[in-house]
């Protein structure tokens, strides 16, 4: 769909997010629309099936929900050995959520532009997973549970005695080392885990940009490989930000 | 591109899914699922109770039928003895009865023999004395006389 406009300007168009604001007061209104829809869609679904839950005759839908929640309950049990209340429902929202905006990656890139075209709007992006505000959203909130969790198992005093003693020792000569690393550690995991799930989907979705820039005779071919194997990056990406997360907590409230 | 404002936003939005989830649907979905659970668990250890239970009084109906059987083999004999010595019984009494009566009519018999005897003597002694006191006062005519004597000895 190169018509109109070279294959940079078509590119280039697609990279624009719908957004009021300007410099740091952006808002991205596309994410955080696509982003709500998609967890309302999910809590929607979820309280619904919850509040009738049964436990004589579980329906269709509260069997595959309850699938799911003994797999993300079974995954949170193995790594993190403190109380759950909190943890496995987080897992759940980050797994759910996370893999909900990565479908979006398989709606057809050029749906949303032309539908937003025809009411006015000029730029969309459907695909939340694409947008760092998005994943570092979630990532920027893992690392203030993992401070939370480090407090709470540790206590104030463990926390800051970790942070100074490790991983080198208690030495005072070494405790400006010590501090650094541990700082630079604790940056690491949000980005890692950020960076990770922006940079998986939106790779993927500029492949499925440049396989729209082809002749539309040829586009099903690289189209349909490319979706098949995405259908295994979409659930690997959401579960490996769940089950880091879930780690990273389990690390943070743990003595070492 | 670049970090904004809609990073904050996300943040709060996420922080505020964790929360709904964590109150509205982990909870009720768990506690369906344990429930469940539970009930399986205890409907298997209550149907592994009711098939011991049932083994056990499989066992005592037998040992009580046996028990049953054993009694009325014992009643069964004890009735069979006490017919057979009440026969015996009534047999000897009989007996004994019937060899009474025996001896009774035997000696009844021989006191109306003795009797008849005594009362035969009697009479013929009496007719021979009224025979000869016939003889001493009539003359002897043979032809009464014949006719007496046929008559003596109708008598006697």
């Amino acid at each position: 769909m190169a018509a109109g406009g070279s294959a940079t300007d078509y590119v280039q168009h697609h990279l624009v997010h719908a957004s009021v604001g300007e410099g740091f007061w952006t808002l991205h209104l596309d994410t955080l629309i696509v982003s709500w829809v998609l967890g309302l869609i999910f809590l929607g679904v979820f309280y619904s099936v919850a509040r009738r839950a049964s436990v004589e005759a579980p329906s269709g839908i509260q069997t595959a929900i309850e699938a799911c929640v003994e797999f993300i309950d079974n995954q949170t049990r193995e790594s993190f050995h403190g109380p759950r209340e909190f943890v496995a429902p987080l897992a759940l929202t980050i797994f759910v959520w996370v893999l909900l905006w990565n479908l979006m990656d398989l709606l057809p890139v050029d749906l949303f532009p032309v539908l937003g075209k025809l009411v006015g709007i000029e730029y969309v992006r459907i695909l939340p997973s694409a947008d760092m505000n998005a994943t570092f959203g979630l990532s920027l909130t893992v690392l203030a549970l993992i401070i939370i969790y480090s407090i709470k198992g540790k206590g104030w005093g463990g926390f800051g005695k970790e942070l100074i003693h490790h991983p080198f020792g208690a030495h005072p000569l070494l405790w400006p080392a010590n501090l650094m690393l541990n700082i630079v550690e604790m940056i690491a995991k949000p980005v890692s885990l950020g960076m990770r799930l922006f940079g998986n989907l939106y790779a993927a979705e500029m492949i499925f940009i440049l396989i729209a820039l082809l002749p539309i005779w040829a586009q099903w071919i690289p189209g349909v490989a490319w979706a098949i194997f995405h259908i295994l990056v979409i659930p690997l990406q959401a579960f490996i930000f769940m089950v880091l997360t879930v780690v990273y907590l389990s690390l943070a409230y743990e003595e070492h | 591109m670049g970090i904004n404002i809609t990073l904050f936003g996300q943040m709060i939005t996420f922080t505020v899914f964790i929360l709904f989830t964590m109150k509205f649907v982990w909870p009720p979905i768990k506690q369906a699922m344990s429930e469940r659970e539970k009930r399986i668990q205890d409907g298997l250890a209550s149907a592994e109770r009711a098939s011991h239970e049932l083994e056990l009084a499989k066992e005592q109906g037998a040992a009580h039928i046996r028990e049953a059987k054993n009694q009325a083999a014992e009643i069964i004999e004890k009735a069979n003895r006490q017919g057979a010595s009440l026969v015996d019984e009534a047999r000897e009494e009989a007996r004994t009865v019937a060899e009474r009566e025996r001896v009774a009519a035997e000696a009844r018999i021989e006191q109306e023999v003795s009797q008849a005897r005594a009362a035969l003597r009697r009479e013929v002694s009496e007719l021979a004395i009224l025979g000869a006191s016939r003889i001493l006062e009539r003359e002897v005519d043979p032809k009464a006389h014949q006719q007496m004597l046929d008559q003596l000895t109708e008598q006697v």
